[in-house]
């Protein structure tokens, strides 16, 4: 086990585009049942949340902002639709930062407002328009360095594999469902007509032959990142500065730390707007590091009942 | 997506949609096994000390108590499972981090020795078998009743897990209520004196807990007292709060004393599935888990 280094998804979402390849390619591969199907209106994802049917998910973000115009130059479009990044930019968009984002074509990285509407025509500039920015990103479990799933479960059914990775054995699971609230990303679900739980494996088959998972492999921009989490820890750090080098401030990684509630997760994000925006917790915590207190609250009220128990006999006999 | 509401704190979030998974544990299963088993932990208690200053008729009926709700309670739980022919499992590995694992270890002993203790009390066999299994029972039964708080507590649903100092002591309460009053409405009152004060003071304490939650926890308190969960809620402090008067008013009168009895037993029913839908309530709302944790995010960064 110790000499297996620990492996993770990095899941650079400057540059996922939405084709869902992974969500596809990992049902194909783990053998997924079907979700259901319906239309949910939110943007173009009918996926809606992972469950024990949907190992990776793929979130819309449709959001939009008045267009600031002014004369002769673009708008910065990430900062004015960012509010809590860059308060006050609607008021005086930066030029420098402007030029970078919008209007270099060299950079083409930066472009991450996918249907484009331009510059706003100087000459409309009385008339309130609105520019939309698309994100999207490829939501999957975090395989938590300290996993609340697999603290709370009474089988052992899940475990962490020799790769760092959290599993569940599925002939071990009797369906108690614990490790479901447990999780704080909500990630883990117990499968309708089957009674068990199910999540990402990180395709732990694929990993025992050298094999990279189903999703990192179909992925066409290679927004799924996947490696040893050491190296992948590495070259998010620079890719993240790389985009604030280029004007896009509001690009954060999300799980990367490993003093974060969960120390880390071995699925981590490169994110272009708060977590929440996402459907992620800003803050997860694990569970468990509260349990010794809990414990220690369960001991006391139980020597409490003992003792109001003892004492209801003391005195008066009847 | 969300309607603006001046007194709602501003959040961000996905389409409006949970961030954390529902508890798929069912009703009435769990929250009745939460009634029952603290019941059963509690007339474990008074059995035994029943035992201990000769009350007969207090010693049998907490005994039958003890066996009878354990083994319901049993019976819910392998009910609740995905895969009960699986229930065995539980017992493959014993987990300190897993509150249900050690529950499920505690449950099958304290089972094994309620019902022990109420066959022979039944069958007269075995008496002094019996007495140590009833001892053994007693000793495990407080457990049995508070444990059930680490497990709710155990787990991401932010007005559960936030509430962790108060559930024990809640669950306490209520199992001595349940358990005690159980005992009242079978009883005679002149063998119910321990049941009574036991009774009265479980129902103090449960709905002192019940005030401690509601005003302790802030924004995570609205689940407690708002909606269906706060409807069940109001229900079981008035039933506690009726069942204590009647025993300390009229407690040795048999009618008075049965209905009391019964009164908070049905007070610990409905605290349980009261705080079972308020925990359901706040996982389903993203308010609850964003609000909080930006707020704790804010007060680390000073």
């Amino acid at each position: 086990m110790s000499d297996t280094p620990r492996v993770g998804f990095f899941t650079d979402t400057s540059i996922c585009i939405g084709c869902k390849a992974c969500e596809v390619a990992c049902k194909v591969w783990n053998d997924v049942p079907e979700d259901g199907l319906l239309l949910t209106g939110m943007s173009y994802d009918n996926t809606q949340q992972l469950d024990a049917n949907s190992w990776r998910h793929v979130a819309f973000v449709e959001q939009s902002a008045p267009i600031v115009p002014v004369l002769g130059d673009a708008v910065d479009t990430a900062d004015t639709l960012d509010t809590v990044a860059a308060p006050g930019t609607a008021g005086a968009p930066d030029t420098a930062d402007t030029a970078d984002t919008v209007a270099a074509p060299a950079r083409s990285a930066t472009d991450l407002g996918m249907p484009n509407i331009g510059a706003p025509d100087p000459q409309s500039a009385t008339t309130v328009d609105t520019q939309v920015r698309w994100l999207m990103s490829s939501d999957v479990c975090k395989h938590c360095t300290h996993a609340a799933c697999l603290d709370v479960c009474p089988t052992g059914s899940l475990f962490r594999t020799e790769f760092g990775t959290v599993v569940v054995q599925e002939d071990i699971c009797n369906g108690c469902g614990y490790c479901v609230p447990a999780c704080p990303y909500g990630v883990i679900d117990q499968r309708e007509g089957d009674g068990r739980v199910f999540k990402c494996t990180m395709c732990y088959d694929r990993l025992g032959v050298g094999e990279q998972p189903a999703c990192a492999k179909a992925c066409p921009t290679e927004s799924i990142q996947f490696g040893e989490l050491d190296e992948l820890r590495e070259r998010a750090a620079a890719r993240v500065e790389q985009l604030h080098d280029q004007g896009v401030d509001v690009a954060r990684l999300y799980g990367a730390d490993p003093t974060d509630g969960v120390g880390g997760d071995g699925a981590f994000f490169l994110l272009l707007d708060e977590p929440e925006v996402y459907g992620l917790p800003p803050d997860p915590v694990v569970t468990t590091r509260d349990l010794p207190s809990m414990w220690r609250h369960v001991g006391l009220a139980a020597v409490g009942l003992l003792s109001a128990g003892v004492a209801s006999f003391v005195g008066r006999r009847r | 997506m969300n309607t603006p509401d001046p007194s709602q704190p501003e959040f961000r979030s996905y389409y409006g949609r949970p961030i954390l998974k529902k508890p798929v544990w069912k009703q009435p299963d769990v929250p009745l096994y939460l009634a029952l088993g603290g019941a059963a932990g509690a007339s474990a208690v008074l059995a035994e000390g029943a035992a201990l200053v000769d009350l007969p008729a207090l010693r049998r009926a907490a005994r039958m108590v003890a066996a009878g709700g354990a083994g319901l309670g049993t019976a819910a739980l392998v009910h609740d499972l995905g895969r009960p022919a699986r229930f065995l499992h539980m017992l493959r590995v014993f987990k300190p981090t897993s509150p249900l694992s050690v529950g499920s270890w505690l449950l099958a002993a304290f089972t094994t020795a309620a019902s022990a203790a109420a066959v022979a009390e039944l069958t007269g066999t075995l008496p002094r078998v019996g007495r140590l299994a009833g001892v053994v029972a007693a000793g495990l039964g407080p457990a049995l009743g508070t444990y059930t708080a680490a497990l709710l507590s155990n787990t991401a649903v932010p007005a559960w897990h936030e509430a962790y100092r108060e559930l024990p002591y809640w669950f306490a309460g209520s199992g001595a209520a349940a358990g005690a009053g159980l005992a009242m409405t079978v009883v005679p009152p002149d063998q119910a004196g321990p049941a009574r004060r036991l009774a009265v003071a479980g129902a103090v304490v449960d709905v002192a807990m019940h005030q401690a939650v509601t005003s302790r926890l802030g924004m995570l308190a609205e689940p407690y007292h708002q909606g269906r969960p706060g409807l069940l809620l109001q229900a079981a402090r008035a039933c506690n709060v009726a069942g204590a008067v009647g025993v300390l008013l009229g407690g040795r009168s048999r009618a008075v004393s049965a209905v009391s009895g019964a009164a908070l037993a049905g007070g610990s029913l409905l605290t349980r599935f009261g705080v079972f839908q308020a925990g359901l309530a706040s996982a389903e709302d993203p308010k609850y888990v964003v609000v909080p944790q930006r707020e704790r995010l804010a007060a680390a960064a000073g």
